[in-house]
């Protein structure tokens, strides 16, 4: 049975604001959907409340992997389950080492049932794997070392994330715009990347308002979220006319969805000029 | 709550205890002196140890000066019944010389320390001292005949008094404050250093210090000179079991680092929940010397400890690196101090403190510029951590300039362990638990990565023993 991630009628809110209003999307391991939309859609939402932040609330519709409801589960759970969130924007952890996480990351991820205390992988193996993805990844060994996401330039961050995608191997992955802020030969080699350790193994989910990114991946799915719901599913042949011809179109077709999505943008950009 | 002095100890939850070690050992004191203090104890202290009369009569004087002075009001709430408390203990007959003397059951405290394994492997010069006395001691015989003294301070005064009474009591004298004027009356033990001109030790000389006894008083005596272009990294740990009522330790650390010369003086101190730690840690840093405090505080009931250099001349250097762990019952009230007494000095203080499960930490920190000390750079960052909602942390900072052409930087930074930091991690397969030990152990990761490697060891064990279990 392949594996698979379904998210039925999903409502979430945040400090009393609805965000997302009734989602539907089932991605299976194997395939690659884009997950497109203007700004205030929900988008990051979305991947953020599968991976299990703590700060949306759910509150309507489940989230299942394999048919096991995830409603309750810690996002470590929902890691070790075989998930994974690429963020857009990841945070730095002073004085710690990217290896050293990734180590303690991928140990319990792969040995689910690890119990606190319990010995890491050996050192050597760890070793010897992560230098095999960072060779890959075309990254400099150096960078194990470092302090996670501490002084990382954008493009670092993001090849950050896509080697913990890589080490952690999960059968469903959420990009949330890993071509964000990103040069134009980042984003190739970003695409790249994914595509070499994503695609067949995992089911992908692209976040994303360019193209470059699904150059490498095409998607089997396009999705267009618009006021915290999935409006249109098509193929990649919509990505391409998103890309081309904007929103437009979809605000339009469905004027109700692109009043509430107005407001959720303005509100996003008040909080935003606030911090 | 830094009043209270009835806390139940034992009910107290994991956080820097140390009964997991079950470090409790039963000695039996050849000499034990009554509670209390007066001029009649310290009598006996002098008569015990033989000393001779300008010892006695400073620790006289220094007994009247403790009776005189207030309690300080630079720090926290110190609740102590100054005649409650033991203030002299002779655990052996002598002193041991090789490690074949030293008592079976002493040796048994030392194992659980982990200090024979952590000799043989690292340590070039070892001095353990056990209650008052040092009863252990080893010096590199090459280090010796370079020059270099290293012993115990009761053997200073006996072997080695031009040297000594030229610098005792006068980088702290007792009229400094309270602890200190009670230290000079009644200290035993502790450590002296005297490097001579021009000599570089490239290796760490380390000492052990505990306390053992129920309602005793520890109270030793550091004294260190590094001579004119000499380097030393001296290394001093403590730990303590624990006990039902309060203990008082107080310290006296005096260090005179001279012209181009370097000192590093680093400590770790674990100490028992119920333990009052009121130490004072001074050093002067003449032409172009450097002087670095490495201060590491877990336990106690009550730390009041501000390293301070004070830079006499000009192209001085001090740089202090203070970290604090306050977890339950517990008052971290550390810091730092720097005194700029000369143009062209420069300083540094990094603070970080953590407190978690209803404890609280401060800085301290004092930046001082006198007058004619022009062209000056002092920078000072304190972040502090918060693990909870029921722990607290503030920042004292205190800056007294008496010049123009200065430069004088403070960042404060209070963070919360980040929800986003915890998310991140846990998203990757950590538990929460284990997430916050990361975020934890990569805060002082600046500290730690300074430490020799046994107690960098030794400090990692320790944060992840106080972070058992603390988030649920």
């Amino acid at each position: 049975m392949s594996d698979t991630l379904v998210i039925t009628n999903l409502h979430c809110s945040v400090e009393g604001k609805q965000i997302l209003r009734g989602v539907n999307l089932t991605v299976r391991r194997g395939e690659t959907h884009a997950l497109m939309g203007p700004n205030g859609s929900g988008k990051s939402t979305l991947g953020l409340v599968i991976m299990g932040h703590p700060k949306y609330e759910v509150t309507e519709g489940t989230i299942t992997l394999n048919g096991v409801d995830l409603h309750e589960k810690a996002p470590d759970e929902r890691a070790r389950a075989g998930l994974f969130y690429a963020f857009q924007r990841p945070v730095a952890i002073p004085g710690v080492k990217l290896a050293d996480f990734l180590r303690h990351a991928a140990t319990n991820v792969r040995n689910p049932e690890r119990k606190e205390g319990e010995e890491l992988m050996p050192m050597k193996d760890f070793r010897k794997e992560l230098k095999a993805k960072m060779e890959q990844l075309r990254m400099n060994p150096e960078f194990a070392r470092r302090y996670v996401n501490d002084g990382f330039s954008g493009g670092e961050m993001k090849r950050a994330e896509i080697l913990q995608m890589a080490m952690l191997q999960p059968k469903i992955a959420i990009l949330d715009e890993t071509d964000s802020g990103l040069d134009a030969d980042a984003v190739r080699l970003a695409s790249q990347s994914i595509a070499e350790i994503g695609r067949e193994k995992m089911g992908l989910l692209i976040i994303t308002h360019h193209d470059k990114l699904l150059e490498h991946n095409p998607p089997e799915y396009t999705h267009v979220m618009l006021g915290g719901r999935i409006v249109e599913t098509g193929g990649r042949e919509l990505a391409d006319e998103l890309h081309s011809s904007g929103y437009d179109r979809i605000r339009k077709a469905y004027p109700d969805a692109a009043e509430e999505n107005r407001l959720m943008a303005a509100k996003e950009e008040a909080a935003a000029a606030a911090h | 709550m830094t009043t209270e002095t009835t806390t139940p100890i034992l009910d107290a939850d994991p956080i820097g205890e140390i009964n997991k070690y079950d470090f409790q050992t039963v000695s039996k004191p050849v000499f034990k002196a009554r509670k209390g203090i007066d001029a009649e104890i310290v009598h006996q202290i002098s008569d015990m140890k033989n000393e001779p009369d300008w010892m006695r009569e400073f620790r006289l004087k220094s007994l009247d000066i403790f009776f005189e002075k207030p309690m300080p009001k630079w720090g926290g709430d110190v609740a102590l019944d100054f005649q409650d408390i033991y203030y002299y203990l002779k655990p052996t007959n002598g002193q041991g010389r090789t490690w074949d003397e030293v008592p079976q059951e002493i040796k048994d405290t030392f194992e659980k320390l982990g200090i024979p394994e952590a000799e043989r492997k690292f340590l070039s010069g070892v001095k353990a001292q056990f209650e008052s006395e040092v009863i252990y001691g080893s010096l590199k015989q090459d280090l010796s005949d370079k020059g270099v003294i290293f012993t115990d301070t009761d053997t200073a005064v006996r072997e080695h008094p031009e040297l000594l009474r030229k610098y005792f009591g006068t980088i702290i004298p007792p009229q400094d404050n309270k602890f200190a004027a009670l230290n000079s009356a009644v200290w035993s033990g502790g450590s002296f250093i005297y490097v001579p001109k021009g000599l570089k030790i490239d290796f760490p000389l380390q000492a052990y210090f505990r306390i053992n006894a129920e309602n005793m008083g520890q109270f030793e005596r550091t004294l260190i000179i590094v001579d004119e272009g000499a380097s030393i990294h001296y290394v001093e740990g403590c730990t303590a079991p624990m006990y039902s009522s309060e203990s008082l330790h107080s310290a006296v650390v005096e260090i005179s680092v001279q012209k181009g010369a370097r000192c590093r003086y680093t400590t770790i101190q674990n100490w028992a929940n119920n333990i009052y730690n009121l130490v004072t840690k001074r050093a002067m840093a003449y032409a172009d010397a450097t002087m670095e405090w490495i201060d590491g505080n877990l336990g106690s009931h009550l730390t009041m400890k501000y390293p301070a250099v004070y830079m006499m001349e000009p192209g001085a250097r001090g740089e202090i690196l203070s970290i604090a762990f306050a977890g339950k019952h517990q008052h971290q009230d550390a810091g730092a101090k720097l005194v700029h007494c000369a143009p062209n000095t420069t300083g540094q203080i990094i603070s970080k403190s953590i407190s978690k499960n209803g404890g609280r930490s401060s800085y301290r920190g004092l930046v001082r510029v006198e007058k004619g000390a022009t062209n000056v750079k002092t920078n000072v960052v304190c972040d502090a951590l918060i693990l909870d909602d029921k722990s607290r942390s503030d920042t004292y900072p205190y800056l007294e300039i008496a010049e123009q052409d200065v430069s004088i930087g403070h960042e404060a930074s209070v963070s919360r362990i980040g929800e986003e930091q915890l998310f991140y991690l846990t998203s990757r397969g950590l538990t929460e638990a284990e997430a916050s030990a990361m975020i934890v152990n990569g805060f002082i990761e600046p500290l730690v990565k300074e430490l020799p490697m046994e107690y960098a060891v030794e400090m990692n064990r320790l944060i992840q023993m106080q972070m058992e279990g603390s988030v649920g």
